[in-house]
């Protein structure tokens, strides 16, 4: 028992000392508490009052735009800034009126700082000026100890390489609103910009980073003695597109300036965006510093919408251009064949109406082939009479005419196809004769040229084709998976793609005078006139030169094609509005912009050495 | 005679419930009151999301204490080693399937809780070293070789929290180790010499070590060599502290911690968040409270006629010691480390649950500090 008595006579003494050793600890922690919070607590609370630890957020780079190739197409460039950092500016009304004399500040613009002064974040810089020169900025740095709280400092701002020609597809940027602000405090911060339109503001959130943090400790006048601390947070992501900057430029340059146009070219093999060209175009990088009274007026009172992204959100009646999916619908709908004909008396008569075809003397008998290439009208009130409208509208939809094309891009027009449903509902009746109009692409339908270039590419190629203008963002590949087959039948896409062969290269052809001058490399396509004024009624045996309507009543022109017909690689929709004729306004110019393409990755040389001319 | 009856092996549960050290319970459910208020400031005066459910824990965790006070002590004292074997699992659990938060592997979902396995670990190996050291007398201990498999038992746990990476903790369980071997009665010359060894062993190791490898210790010895670590929460702690002065800025009027400046402020850093709003006053009234539970727990143990709840008592105060003294003296930038949570106040759940099921095991202790082991080489 003794030797037991000794284990716990050492366990009491060591337990003691073990809980006197610990207990001195805690004094010392007490004491150093005192010394942290009291002794030196003072400066601390000084720094907390004064907040000498100036916490900074740093705005993240903006991720660039890039195309197919890697050429820059929105970019940053150094803007040298005046800020004002509000926990270092005890006056901030002095300092402004200091800086005032450097760089002049107009009454205004002085009321604006001093009113935002209160409610600003004070560990966010509020900005005074921005693109400051090389002078003002020299000045403004020799003066700093004048100005307390005024920073000069490089920011970033917005730069488009290409500046109009790509400015619809990319969009702009622009300063935050309030409410934006509000969701995201980094937003607040000078320089930083939201997309507005286009893919800069589809694809905000990868381009806009997060921001970083540096803590500064900085004295009483706000000079900076050290970096304590720094969180670099995360420039914005690049954003590589499909899109192929010579082609655009080539695209832009055929449209020209003064048309009020579109164009959109597709790759058939993907769905990728190649170009996507509107006309005329305006300057994005006005908006980031501000858009003028008399700029904006010039725009929004131009008849030809300038800013308007026409490619994907002017909608057209596509005329004759909708022949293909209203012989869609009939061929899967079995109510014709290939080889079905009707009697073209250059009019169709329903009741006591004439429908008339566009030419007056009639096309005589025509079989599907024939009536394509020629735009007989009378076939295609016939074919539409015996399909019926609910089956135009499904196949219609199918080729992303009234129904999402899916491109990844927002607030993209979608065009419209009328149904019986939606004239009830308007309190109509729906006639035969509403159904013979659809038939050719006239009364109430709708088209973008996104959806058009869609739908022909789905001809093309009898895949199901979605357009798309990201190939990658950052690091992430962002390209839809390779496109199903459409499951409709074969034979119905040869009997219309012969048809559309036919359009360009039989002498027949509605666009003959546009056949690709290249040995062995056809194209195929449809033209498209679609009338503005008495639009719905098919009024076509109305005998007046449309050409001679004022600009804004002259018939939409049109004109789609893919091409190489052996090996469909290109699908193009061109809309000249108010163009007249799409033979002779839109024609030529998918022509050149065709040419353009095939030329690029010489599809022109190895096609013509390796395959046959089509007959 | 009573302490007779209180030998039997069963005693009826209301005189168990007699013997519960009530002041001791009371001094618990303090700390917890105090944990919700401080919690409750965290939220910028709300309950949630940090104050409510920590309340419902605590609650929980007083009834586990409670529970694990009826449990007769000799039969925690026969689950010890078992137990330690699970507690390794869950380690082992960790390093292979563990999920990384703040850089670190330290948590693994067991029955859809999410655990902490290091925090129970420190408590299983108090629970085995006192089961090892419980029957060995003054002379059996001074054996060297009885000493290896404990060292082995402390070593294995240390070694993989630290690979986690919790350096914190890793020290924190050698330390506790080191506390029991102390308290069971190994020779003062051992310690020294374990300690003088170390010393020249540290500088040869470290001079072998890979370039990454010595930079992660420098990193952990100066944090503002890290530009991205904990500098800022330093600085922004100590100026918390600085702010809140001798009397403190007042109840939910701390600028620091309720302007967001202030990192972890629920967690680690709650204490600066505490002294802020409190003062120095507030802050030394916490310690005080912290050493009262600490000195509580020792003199159960002294109070205690058995081996094995002497020494659980020493390795319960010692875990809570070291809680309070690494988690202050963090938060005050005299030592640079981080993920030791202030016990019973700082949000978080396994540090809770282990702290608590502790102080069961300690309650057990003295409810059944006058019971006689059957193997016992004496009271």
């Amino acid at each position: 028992m003794k030797r037991d008595h000794r284990r716990g006579l050492v366990f009491t003494r060591r337990a003691l000392l073990l809980a006197g050793g610990q207990m001195g600890l805690l004094g010392l922690l007490a004491a150093r508490l005192y010394q942290v919070q009291v002794v030196e607590g003072a400066r601390y609370a000084l720094l907390a009052r004064h907040n000498s630890v100036s916490t900074r957020l740093l705005a993240p780079v903006r991720g660039r735009i890039l195309d197919r190739a890697g050429t820059l197409l929105a970019g940053n460039k150094r803007n040298w800034r005046a800020l004002l950092m509000l926990d270092q500016c005890p006056k901030p009304a002095a300092t402004l009126a200091a800086f005032s004399v450097l760089v002049r500040l107009r009454p205004a613009e002085t009321a604006r700082l001093l009113a935002a002064v209160p409610h600003h974040p004070r560990f966010i810089p509020l900005l005074v000026r921005d693109f400051l020169s090389w002078r003002e900025m020299a000045t403004l740095a020799v003066h700093a100890p004048e100005l307390p709280g005024i920073l000069v400092d490089a920011g970033m701002t917005r730069f488009y390489p290409f500046g109009g020609e790509m400015a619809h597809v990319l969009g702009y940027v622009g300063p935050p609103t309030q409410a934006e602000v509000a969701k995201d405090r980094a937003l607040a911060l000078p320089g930083m910009v939201v997309g507005r339109s286009g893919v800069e503001s589809y694809r905000d959130q990868a381009l806009r980073g997060t921001a970083g943090s540096v803590h500064l400790e900085v004295d009483a006048r706000g000079r900076v003695i050290r970096e304590l601390d720094r969180e670099p947070g995360r420039p914005g992501a690049d954003v590589v597109l499909t899109l192929d900057a010579g082609l655009q430029q080539a695209a832009m340059a055929t449209l020209g300036t003064r048309r009020s146009a579109s164009a959109v070219l597709l790759d058939v093999t993907s769905g990728a965006v190649l170009a996507m060209a509107s006309t005329p175009s305006f300057d994005p990088t006005l908006f980031e510093s501000g858009v003028s009274l008399r700029q904006w007026k010039s725009w929004v009172e131009d008849v030809r919408s300038p800013l308007l992204n026409k490619a994907t959100d002017g909608s057209y009646p596509p005329g004759s251009t909708f022949k293909p999916v209203v012989a869609m619908a009939a061929l899967a709908a079995g109510v014709i064949t290939a080889q079905t004909r009707f009697y073209c008396p250059g009019y169709l008569k329903l009741g006591n109406h004439k429908f008339y075809c566009w030419l007056h003397w009639g096309h005589g008998s025509v079989d599907l082939t024939s009536a394509l290439t020629q735009s007989c009208d009378v076939f295609f009130y016939n074919v539409a009479l015996r399909t019926g409208i609910d089956r135009i509208e499904r196949m219609a939809h199918r080729f992303a005419i009234g129904a999402s094309a899916g491109l990844d891009l927002g607030g993209v027009a979608q065009g419209f196809v009328a149904t019986r449903e939606w004239w009830q509902k308007k309190g109509h009746h729906w006639t035969p004769g509403d159904t013979v109009v659809q038939g050719i692409g006239q009364g109430f339908t709708l088209a973008t040229p996104l959806g058009l270039a869609t739908m022909i590419a789905r001809m093309a190629s009898g895949r199901m084709i979605r357009p798309y203008l990201a190939a990658r963002v950052g690091a992430r590949p962002v390209a839809p998976p390779p496109p199903p087959p459409m499951g409709l039948p074969e034979r119905a896409f040869a009997a219309i793609r012969t048809g559309l062969f036919g359009v360009v290269n039989d002498s027949r052809g509605t666009a003959y005078a546009e056949r690709l001058p290249l040995p062995g490399v056809a194209m195929a396509g449809k033209t498209g006139s679609a009338q503005v004024i008495n639009a719905s009624t098919g009024n076509r045996g109305m005998s007046f030169h449309t050409s001679k309507l004022p600009w804004k009543y002259r018939p939409q022109a049109l004109f789609i094609a893919y091409a190489p017909v052996a090996a469909p690689r290109y699908a193009l929709a061109v809309v000249v509005e108010h163009g007249n004729e799409g033979a002779q306004a839109a024609a030529p110019i998918a022509r050149e912009i065709m040419l353009a393409a095939l030329a690029r990755d010489g599809v022109v040389q190895s096609e013509a050495a390796s395959l046959p001319a089509p007959a | 005679m009573e302490r007779r009856r209180l030998r039997e092996t069963s005693i009826d549960l209301f005189a168990k419930l007699a013997r519960v050290s009530w002041p001791f319970v009371l001094l618990v459910v303090l700390l917890g009151v105090v944990g919700y208020a401080a919690l409750y400031s965290a939220a910028g005066g709300a309950p949630r999301p940090y104050a409510e459910p920590q309340a419902i824990r605590f609650a929980i965790g007083v009834l586990a204490m409670l529970v694990i006070a009826m449990v007769d002590i000799r039969f925690i004292a026969r689950l010890a080693w078992p137990l330690y074997v699970v507690g390794i699992a869950l380690l082992l659990l960790v390093a292979g399937f563990g999920h990384i938060s703040n850089g670190a592997r330290r948590w693994v979902v067991v029955a859809g809780v999410d655990l902490q396995p290091s925090e129970l670990m420190k408590l299983l190996l108090i629970l085995a070293l006192a089961a090892w050291f419980r029957r060995a007398s003054w002379e059996r201990v001074g054996n060297p070789l009885f000493l290896v498999p404990p060292i082995l038992a402390t070593a294995v746990p240390a070694f993989l929290i630290l690979r986690e990476p919790n350096l914190g903790t890793a020290v924190i369980t050698l330390s506790i180790g080191g506390a029991i071997f102390w308290a069971a009665g190994v020779r003062w010359w051992k310690f020294a010499l374990v300690i003088a060894l170390a010393a020249v062993i540290a500088p040869i190791a470290y001079a072998h070590l890979h370039g990454y490898q010595r930079q992660r210790i420098l990193t952990f010895l100066h944090p503002s060599r890290d530009p991205l670590g904990t500098g800022y929460n330093i600085i922004q702690s100590k100026i918390a502290l600085g702010a809140g002065g001798m009397w403190g800025q007042g109840y939910l009027h701390g600028t620091q911690g309720q302007l967001d400046f202030l990192p972890e402020k629920q967690t680690d850093f709650i204490f600066a968040l505490f002294s802020e709003e409190f003062g120095l006053v507030g802050g030394l009234a916490l310690i005080g409270l912290l050493a009262l539970v600490i000195l509580y727990t020792m003199a159960i143990g002294l109070a205690c006629r058995h081996q094995f709840g002497r020494l659980v008592a020493v390795g319960v105060a010692t875990n809570l010691f070291l809680y309070v003294f690494v988690n202050i003296a963090m938060v005050m930038g005299a030592i640079p480390v981080g993920g030791v949570p202030l016990p019973l106040i700082s949000y978080g759940g396994s540090a809770m649950l282990a702290v608590m099921a502790g102080f069961g095991v300690l309650l057990s202790a003295h409810v059944h500090r006058d019971v006689e082991f059957p193997d016992a080489a004496g009271g």
